[in-house]
């Protein structure tokens, strides 16, 4: 679906990105970890036709449907607007497919709430059912689940994994959370200015740059985190992984 | 009964506050207060134009107010200063050279009062066509932008993102922002105009529960502040563009003390539509 192909990008003098190549085939969920500074919202943006970039390029499949969910969005109280009114921001839309949409990532409840009223948590969803009125065939998510607490990034994770299972469409998600990443994902792309290694996120956890750029204890964590998903699958998903370890982690 | 002039006062403040209701919420929403008042200050650089070339000032100060609205938009790519301080050097920079370019007009008799608070009182009915006829075209232009002019408000980026052109909406924005206030300075002047955009709008806020309401309500409350601004004037001889801005100044605080009670009322409405009837 979307094709970058040596992307390079300055930004203010400062090169962020280049040579960075990747490819988003359709109903797959692709992770993009990298510490601060990576560029990894700016390889997004460059995907969403957001910014201008210097070298390479990037070609989507005709009439490709992106929806996006920004990482950060404070909507100031002096607008009225309810929960409701902001989805249809997004397309022109009838009330039976909001209210369809709101069940569709949990909070059907909220449709007549202010937007500035409801939790961060709650707000996300929101976000990510706007993402969703349009119908896409790619869903672009920047750290869907900052500021929300652990069961509510596993919630968060879980319902992403759900919609790319229910809508067959592809997900290119950026997070910080190496849990997360590594729980909900087909691939991994660690970013780094460049992309220093991608693969399953089990290849990529053992990579030495992948060592090297988050240090020895995520790769632990990550082993850690195996531990946990045996555990999930043998009570057939419905229990929620705990972070009390039951086990050293592999390795120490 | 009412004088002419009185009556023509009214219609035309009617008029200029039915239209500074939508664009007054866009104003605040997009905090861009200061940006009404800028354009006003310059446009009496605009009325220095219309004298020395002996065009009518109207289109003198529309012409001044598009000129800033440009400049503004160039300066801001530079990213070097913010909004704000662009905003006083262009408004006040053109407020002098306004006053400048009077005095430098022999002859020209020209009752600087009148433009600093207005003179709704002497509104013609050429004024009246004019605020009217550039009204509606502004009414029809912001609905037809309303749409992507409010995403992009919420979050840039996410409109864009969403196909919104964010570049040609604002231009076309600001663009409606200096036509109105060129049509406004007859009402209360140019001290005074960002008021009729922001405090309209500000006593809408609190009971409003989507974007749409409170741009109507905005236009309501503007048009009670004229009609009770200019009833006062008539009733105890005050000027009249101040009084519009007091009259509207307690419609805020009216709205103020409405809002408590009528969130309380809808809350009790939505329990009563929810809750099932208890039988004892």
């Amino acid at each position: 679906m979307v094709e970058v192909e040596g992307l390079g990008l300055r930004y203010g003098g400062r090169q962020v990105l280049s040579g960075v190549t990747l490819r988003i085939s359709a109903g797959e969920i692709v992770s993009l970890i990298g510490p601060n500074g990576a560029g990894k919202s700016s390889l997004i943006r460059a995907v969403l036709g957001l910014t201008p970039y210097q070298e390479g390029r990037i070609t989507t499949a005709p009439g490709l449907v992106i929806g996006y969910m920004p990482q950060r969005l404070v909507i100031d109280s002096v607008l009225p607007l309810t929960v409701q009114r902001f989805l249809r921001m997004a397309a022109k839309v009838g009330r039976g497919e909001i209210r369809t949409v709101l069940e569709e990532v949990g909070v059907p409840h909220l449709r007549n709430s202010q937007v500035q009223e409801i939790s961060g948590g709650e707000f996300q969803r929101v976000l990510l059912a706007r993402a969703l009125l349009r119908e896409p065939d790619l869903l672009v998510l920047d750290e869907p689940a900052q500021q929300v607490d652990f069961q509510g990034q596993i919630g968060m994770f879980e319902l992403i994994e759900r919609l790319r299972q229910a809508r067959g469409c592809g997900v290119l998600v950026v997070s910080h959370d190496l849990h997360m990443v590594m729980r909900a994902t087909d691939r991994v792309l660690c970013l780094n200015g460049h992309i220093c290694c991608s693969g399953a996120p089990e290849a990529v956890s053992a990579h030495p740059e992948y060592v090297a750029l988050f240090g020895p204890r995520a790769a632990e964590s990550v082993a850690l985190y195996h531990h946990h998903h045996r555990h999930d699958h043998d009570l057939a998903g419905e229990v929620l992984p705990q972070n009390t370890p039951s086990e050293p982690p592999a390795g120490a | 009964m009412l004088d002419d002039f009185f009556l023509r006062a009214l219609i035309g403040g009617i008029g200029v506050a039915l239209l500074a209701g939508p664009l007054g919420c866009f104003v605040v929403w997009r905090r861009m207060a200061y940006l009404g008042d800028s354009l006003a200050h310059g446009a009496l650089l605009g009325v220095a134009l219309g004298l020395a070339l002996g065009i009518d000032f109207t289109l003198g100060i529309i012409a001044v107010c598009v000129a800033l609205v440009a400049m503004l938009l160039l300066l801001q790519r530079q990213r070097r200063l913010a909004g704000d301080t662009l905003l006083v050097i262009l408004a006040h920079g053109a407020l002098s050279l306004g006053l400048v370019a009077v005095s430098f007009v022999h002859g020209a008799r020209l009752d600087l009062m009148a433009y600093l608070f207005g003179d709704i009182l002497a509104v013609s009915h050429a004024d009246l066509i004019w605020i009217y006829a550039g009204g509606v075209v502004i009414l029809i232009v912001i609905a037809f932008i309303w749409r992507p002019l409010l995403a992009i408000t919420v979050h840039e980026e996410l409109a864009r993102a969403e196909g919104a052109r964010v570049t040609l909406v604002s231009i076309i924005f600001m663009l409606l922002i200096a036509l109105s206030v060129a049509l406004a300075m007859k009402v209360v002047g140019v001290l005074l105009i960002a008021s009729l955009l922001v405090i309209p709008a500000a006593a809408a806020r609190r009971l409003a529960h989507t974007p749409e309401q409170m741009a109507v309500l905005a236009s309501v409350a503007g048009c009670l502040a004229v009609a009770g601004g200019l009833f006062g004037s008539l009733e105890w001889d005050t000027p009249s563009g101040p009084s519009i801005v007091v009259a509207a100044l307690l419609v805020f605080l009216l709205s103020l003390a409405v809002a408590g009670p009528a969130a309380l009322l809808r809350r009790y409405l939505i329990q009563a539509r929810h809750k099932p009837i208890e039988m004892p």
